[in-house]
């Protein structure tokens, strides 16, 4: 066994962290995440061209990886910097394209940006509640909270034709996209599709779907996990540093048993992910990811709510990076699938 | 044993519900109900309904123009207004300042301050923690020196809630620095308006402003500002939390709040089928329904032993701590149930055709990280489990 990353995946965490830090610190980071495009296009660019994108496809569609441990190499990177950039829709859109065999280097050298459109109102999750049509050539229906959607030039839309769900492509000038900011950051929009024409991706599109979906999952799984680093040294330089009662609060033994029981779950967290990396395209690749994004949702929103108490009210003040590191932390466990949509998918096992 | 309202109290259930249908704006109470801002006029406008009828001082003894209630009546005046979606009457000047005065100020200060509060001409805002001085508010370092008939005061001050609408602030200031620190501070009374007083907003996380720094250079104060005597400020102080404490349950909006809930679960979908339906939902939900229903009566045992046996003890922590958790747990599943459509940041385009869910519900997420606050103010829940493991437990 190994649990090291390759010289190479090494090399590109190291220039993404480095480039996060110089370019998108914390506080250029609040500046743009809360406005619209609600991140840093010029960025965006630069990211591209540091070949961020280029590691989330594999060799034979134009990129150099496209693995489980690509994937969380690049997001653990992002999570640290807590980028608000649109990377998770650019890897579930590559994902489909490899799937469909399509040409994408206009979506690996970031020229063009691409959101996935899955969910919807009252099908936020799953596949199978999907109510948006097509036929004829155009689609009719509205997907909601489409990640980075506000930004896109083109949507790769999840719609039912007959019984089959296909994948379909929108130029976002072809239909109507409400944007909006997020409270944690970065952007999404509603998509309003009403007989809009649409090109066929996949026919049959709902295995690569799937496999595109437990992609973003593993990659908000990596995320969450440079976010808990992240977050962690805040709050330790915190407990060293904050004094009350005449010493540093983390002399007091109710603080460092919470602090860790803290590093256990991110260790923890650390471990299914690794996990769900390594079996991104095995038979079981459905079943560990959904473990994964379950203890993740647990572990993480515990990290937020402790750390934002161990802080007291300094925490919950927009001026502090703690405050939006934590926002992130819980936010991601609506996004593809919650922790209870994920024991669902555990649990189903159990009757066969 | 006997677990029911007496007839009188049975009654005065009705007659507050009565009165609250009949005046209680619907402009305010939707604003309440949807988690919008309520502006400074919606604040007095109610301030002004309540003291009409004579309702507002709810702590305050007859002589002082409250009402004269007992606790058990004061809190189902609070169920009821909590279930009305009535705003919360900002406490500042009632629920602390009066009380203080009326235990330790001069009859003059009673008589020029208190009817003030009860008009509404003056809003108060509270300056007791500092950037150093939080859970620790004994190491308060604001100081007030003496200087013929005034105090001089410098320092800062912070977590000061509206005070962007006072016109006036009670402080604690150190007025000794030698000896036992909680020996050397004064509770002392400062309007806003004189010179050296600057307020600066703090943005919370959700995005909102509702606290503020004040910071003091130079600022002089009539020395008769002072409440009680020099150096006896601690002694309010603590008195004052206990004030603070006694509807820190927060159970009538936790009861309202489940209400809402169990609303938001039948409405929300997965699938096409209502989310209530999922068995781990309902889950979470009936579980923290079983701790409110037990809460309540927690609750009103120690009212009924405050009521009997006088002032509420050391176990009123016991409240604080349960009773914040069980609302931060309600946050937590309306925030949940949303699923990704409590994300978006709350703004004018989320309004009609891109509506993501109904008015009432576009605030949850920022209510669930703005109500962390509630496990940390008033007295962290770590500093609660430190008052009851010394005063009750005696460990």
């Amino acid at each position: 066994m190994d649990f090291s990353l390759t010289e190479d995946r090494r090399m590109l965490s190291d220039s993404l962290t480095r480039f996060l830090a110089d370019k998108y610190g914390v506080e250029h980071r609040i500046k743009v995440a809360y406005d619209a495009p609600f991140h840093d296009t010029a960025l965006w660019s630069d990211m591209a061209e540091l070949g961020v994108l280029y590691a989330l496809a594999p060799e034979e569609a134009g990129g150099f990886g496209g693995t489980g441990f690509d994937v969380t190499t690049v997001f653990d990177a992002l999570g640290k910097g807590l980028c608000p950039a649109p990377v998770l829709g650019t890897l579930m859109a590559s994902s489909l394209m490899t799937s469909a065999g399509a040409d994408q280097d206009s979506l690996l050298d970031g020229s063009q940006r691409y959101a996935v459109a899955m969910g919807e109102l009252d099908a936020p999750y799953d596949l199978d509640g999907i109510e948006t049509t097509f036929a004829g050539g155009k689609l009719s229906g509205r997907k909601s909270v489409v990640y980075g959607g506000n930004d896109a030039e083109v949507f790769l839309v999840a719609a039912k034709a007959g019984e089959t769900i296909g994948i379909y492509e929108v130029k976002a000038s072809d239909a109507q996209v409400t944007g909006y900011g997020l409270i944690d950051g970065g952007g999404a929009a509603e998509l309003f599709l009403d007989a809009t024409p649409a090109t066929e991706l996949i026919a049959d599109g709902r295995a690569a779907l799937e496999h595109a979906l437990d992609l973003g999952r593993l990659a908000l799984c990596a995320e969450a996990v440079g976010l808990m680093d992240a977050t962690n040294e805040i709050l330790l330089d915190y407990l060293r540093t904050r004094k009350q009662f005449g010493v540093p609060i983390g002399k007091f033994q109710a603080l460092q048993h919470r602090a860790v029981d803290l590093v256990t779950e991110i260790e923890q967290a650390r471990s299914i992910t690794i996990l769900a990396a390594s079996r991104i395209g095995e038979d079981d690749q459905a079943r560990i990811v959904a473990m994964a994004k379950n203890l993740i949702g647990r572990a993480a929103r515990l990290m937020s709510e402790e750390t934002i108490q161990m802080h007291g009210g300094i925490a919950l003040t927009w001026e502090t990076a703690v405050s939006h590191y934590t926002k992130r932390l819980v936010m991601i466990d609506a996004q593809l699938g919650d922790e209870d949509y994920q024991l669902e998918k555990v649990m189903a096992d159990y009757a066969a | 044993m006997d677990l029911s309202f007496s007839k009188e109290e049975t009654e005065f259930r009705e007659e507050v519900r009565a009165f609250l249908e009949e005046n209680l704006p619907k402009e305010l109470s939707e604003k309440v109900r949807t988690g919008a801002d309520l502006e400074k006029a919606d604040m007095d406008r109610w301030h002004a309904i309540l003291n009409d009828k004579g309702w507002l001082a709810t702590t305050w003894p007859k002589e002082f123009g409250g009402p004269g209630w007992s606790p058990v009546e004061k809190h189902i005046f609070e169920e009821e207004t909590a279930r009305a979606h009535a705003p919360r009457i900002v406490p500042f000047g009632l629920a602390m300042l009066g009380p203080v005065l009326q235990s330790f100020g001069t009859k003059e200060q009673q008589e020029a301050i208190l009817p003030r509060i009860l008009s509404g001409e003056d809003w108060w805002c509270q300056g007791y923690s500092e950037p150093g001085a939080g859970s620790d508010l004994a190491s308060l370092k604001t100081r007030a020196v003496r200087d013929g008939d005034d105090y001089v005061i410098n320092g800062q001050k912070t977590w000061t809630t509206l005070g962007q609408h006072a016109n006036k602030i009670f402080c604690l200031v150190r007025t000794k620095t030698d000896g036992k620190p909680q020996e050397g501070i004064s509770f002392i009374l400062v309007d806003l308006d004189t010179p050296g007083i600057e307020m600066r907003p703090i943005r919370l996380i959700e995005g909102g402003h509702e606290v503020n720094e004040v910071f003091f250079t130079d600022v002089r104060v009539p020395a008769e500002n002072l409440v009680g005597e020099e150096n006896m400020g601690w002694t309010i102080a603590k008195f004052l939390l206990t004030h603070e404490r006694t509807n820190i349950a927060g159970v009538g909006y936790s009861m309202q709040g489940l209400v809402e809930l169990k609303a938001l679960a039948r409405r929300v979908k997965r699938n096409g089928r209502p989310l209530i339906e999922n068995p781990l939902f309902a889950a979470r939900i009936a579980q923290m329904e079983i701790d409110l229903e037990a809460m309540k009566i927690t609750n009103l045992r120690m009212l009924y032993t405050a009521q009997t046996q006088g002032a509420p003890g050391p176990e009123t922590s016991i409240l604080k701590i349960k009773g914040t958790v069980i609302r931060q747990t309600q946050n937590e599943l309306a925030r949940r149930a949303l699923g990704p459509a409590a994300a978006p940041f709350p703004s004018e385009d989320m309004f009609g055709n891109a509506a993501l869910t109904e008015a009432e519900d576009v605030h949850n997420a920022g209510t669930y990280f703005n109500n962390r606050k509630l496990s940390i103010f008033g007295g962290s829940n770590e500093i609660q489990r430190n008052i009851l493991s010394k005063a009750m437990l005696e460990l």
